[in-house]
């Protein structure tokens, strides 16, 4: 049950790996958080973020093997985990990979890949856990966004085509949900330094995960439709959105 | 959910013996304004009419009056519960087990289907009202500790912004029921002849809040501001003011959806209750709110007399103080889980009828009998059919297992009429 300060008390992370979605877990569970399964590909890497939460007093944590990319793999997770948690409070959509834009350029495989993991893969497995968070009556989405999503550009247009995606199809669930009770939180992330971003120079307003699961708490706390980290990234991007063509192309980066 | 609302008869009544039996969904705005003209009156009155027999039983409410008549569930001589294990007839003396787990059990036990109620015996609707000020924590409780046994009612409104010297200033109001010979004494004092009907009980809603507000009315800045009218407007010492019980008793009656106030993010309540050794603690709660700045607009402190056996039962003898906040507040979260740990260390407990956010670690803390509770409840609900949100939230009930649909799983999700303290 989420409390009346938007804390959840279980958890499902898709994609439990991804820096951002793990941060965010550490900071609730500072909170409420006291179960959680992470789900994923990399067993490794899950057992190494589970070990991570268990030492933060999280007591229940358990791993479960999922691939965004494997359409018949929704269901049964989406059973596997209303089995260990009773109750669904929190559901949170970390699962992404940044591609390679050249190579997407060249290969269609590349494409359709990045574009199965970060939206038609996510957008399936959510559909599978809104039916869930309906019945239930109560729960909440948290869906990594990215504001490369809100005005894609030449550099990254795949994945930023995919954010996109990934976001208007949240925004129509968010809708879809309201009446029963359960709701969306949309994160909008701007320059965040993680494993996906090593090697590659920090964009202006750039942030932490710690700083992006700080203002999702804070989002979570409001029930917030959406979450701009940092928070200036709204006014930002108000202007971008509006810019001619003409200069958005032009635009350093 | 259930919503007992439908079952609200009365049932029968002795009326010279003083008590009635009634539908759990019964109100006890319905029930005041069919005994209060009769001579009679509910056992225990919240701050609020509005709330339910049932939800009252549910919650083990408490009112102005705990330090001298106790909670509510200490009047309820009789009451038919629903278990999932069968319907019936329980008395503190038939089932003493079933009967305390089942007050302030928030609805866990069964669902109340009838209860019959001991009421008091009024002769008018007034009460005779003593009001003074206290210019700081100190002197409220030295005051309250002093003179509350004279009086059946006693509340403390206290000023949560007020910081430093004035920590804690606060306006008493302590009050009886007023005879007919008092109010017409006071009638021929103030040189008034005439008959007036001093057993009429009709509360009207005075004013509508009509839509909600943007948020941020109610900040610290209008709290403030409210707070030093209040008291300044309050005399210093004024006694045997008659006033009608909806006035002395459920002021914010008056006022249809005050709760609007709140802005759209709408506030949280937290009451908790530390012994009476334990003042240290009551004194850093109330630094904790008045540094932080945040505005409760209604804080409300009262001395709780003995408690009843009720397993999970809130009152016990010491400080409660009730709290309404903004949810906006910055950093209320974090104030209220070291309020938590504050209070427990010291013994306390809090309200569990309001409670909306507690850390469920706590709960065995603060309530020492909750393992016995559970046997109890698991007797007459062994499958867990019963649950709530707040027992899902709490750990009161044992993990509930998927549910695809609560519906089809014949689950009966059980919500009791909200009941809130003095």
């Amino acid at each position: 049950m989420n409390d009346a300060m938007g804390m959840p008390q279980s958890a499902v992370v898709l994609g439990g790996t991804s820096d951002i979605a793990r941060a965010i877990v550490r900071a609730l569970a500072a909170r409420r958080l006291r179960q959680v399964v992470l789900a994923g590909r990399d067993e490794v890497g899950l057992q190494g973020a589970a070990k991570e939460l268990q030492a933060l007093g999280v007591t229940e944590v358990g791993t479960a093997n999922w691939d965004a990319r494997d359409p018949d793999s929704h269901a049964a997770l989406v059973k596997d985990v209303a089995d260990r948690l009773g109750q669904v409070d929190l559901v949170l959509v970390a699962a992404g990979v940044l591609g390679d834009q050249e190579v997407c350029e060249s290969d269609p495989k590349e494409t359709i890949s990045v574009l199965d993991t970060n939206f038609t893969g996510v957008a399936a497995a959510m559909a599978a856990f809104g039916a869930l968070l309906r019945s239930q009556g109560h729960g909440r989405f948290v869906v990594l966004s990215s504001v490369a999503g809100v005005r894609v550009r030449r550099a990254n247009f795949v994945y930023g085509a995919s954010k996109a995606g990934l976001d208007a199809y949240a925004q129509g669930l968010a809708d879809a949900l309201r009446p029963s009770g359960a709701g969306v939180t949309i994160v909008r992330p701007g320059w965040v330094a993680t494993r996906m971003t090593e090697g590659r120079s920090p964009a202006p307003m750039a942030t932490t995960p710690e700083g992006v699961a700080a203002d999702v708490v804070k989002g979570l706390e409001r029930s917030a439709d959406v979450v701009w980290s940092p928070a200036p990234l709204k006014i930002l991007f108000g202007v971008l959105r509006l810019l001619p063509g003409s200069i958005w192309r032009r635009l350093p980066g | 959910m259930v919503d007992t609302t439908g079952v609200d008869t009365v049932v029968d009544s002795d009326l010279d013996a003083g008590w009635i039996r009634v539908g759990a969904g019964a109100s006890l705005d319905a029930l005041m304004r069919s005994l209060v003209p009769k001579g009679w009156f509910v056992p225990v009155s919240p701050g609020t009419r509005y709330v339910t027999v049932g939800g009252a039983i549910a919650a083990d409410i408490h009112g102005k009056n705990h330090h001298s008549d106790g909670s509510f569930c200490s009047h309820v001589t009789s009451m038919l519960l629903a278990t999932p294990t069968g319907t019936r007839e329980i008395t503190a003396a038939s089932d003493p087990d079933l009967f305390w787990a089942t007050a302030g059990g928030m609805g866990l036990t069964g669902i109340v289907l009838e209860a019959t109620i001991e009421l008091i015996p009024i002769e008018t609707s007034f009460m005779l009202v003593d009001t003074e000020r206290a210019t700081d924590l100190d002197d409220c409780m030295a005051r309250m500790t002093a003179r509350d046994h004279e009086y059946r009612y006693s509340v403390a409104w206290i000023d949560c912004v007020a910081r430093g010297a004035k920590l804690g200033r606060s306006v008493l109001t302590r009050a009886h029921h007023a005879s007919r010979a008092d109010l017409a004494e006071i009638g021929r004092s103030r040189g008034r002849s005439g008959d007036v009907d001093t057993t009429a009980f009709d509360p009207r809603v005075i004013a509508e809040v009509p839509f909600t507000p943007p948020r941020g009315l109610l900040n610290p800045l209008t709290v403030a501001a409210f707070n030093e009218m209040w008291y300044r407007k309050a005399p210093r010492l004024k006694t045997r003011d008659p006033q009608t019980i909806a006035s002395y008793f459920h002021p914010l009656d008056a006022l249809g959806s005050w709760n609007r106030l709140y802005g759209p993010r709408g506030f949280v309540q937290y009451q908790f209750v530390v012994p009476f050794d334990a003042e240290g603690a009551l004194r850093s709660a109330l630094e904790r709110l008045s540094s932080k700045r945040v505005a409760s607009f209604l804080a409300v402190l009262k001395r709780f007399g003995e408690s009843d056996p009720g397993h999970l039962s809130f009152p016990s003898p010491g400080w409660t103080l009730a709290l309404d906040i903004p949810a906006a507040s910055p950093g209320l979260a974090t104030l209220l889980d070291e309020l938590d740990v504050v209070v427990t260390d010291a013994g306390g407990c809090v309200y569990l009828a309001k409670d909306s956010r507690l850390r469920p670690e706590l709960l065995a803390a603060m309530y020492p009998r909750l393992s016995q509770w559970q046997e109890i409840r698991g007797r007459v609900d062994p499958k867990g059919t019963l649950v709530s949100d707040l027992g899902r939230r709490l750990g009161l009930v044992e993990r509930a297992g998927p549910q695809p649909s609560a519906a089809s799983r014949g689950r009966a999700r059980v919500r009791r009429s909200a009941a809130s303290g003095s």
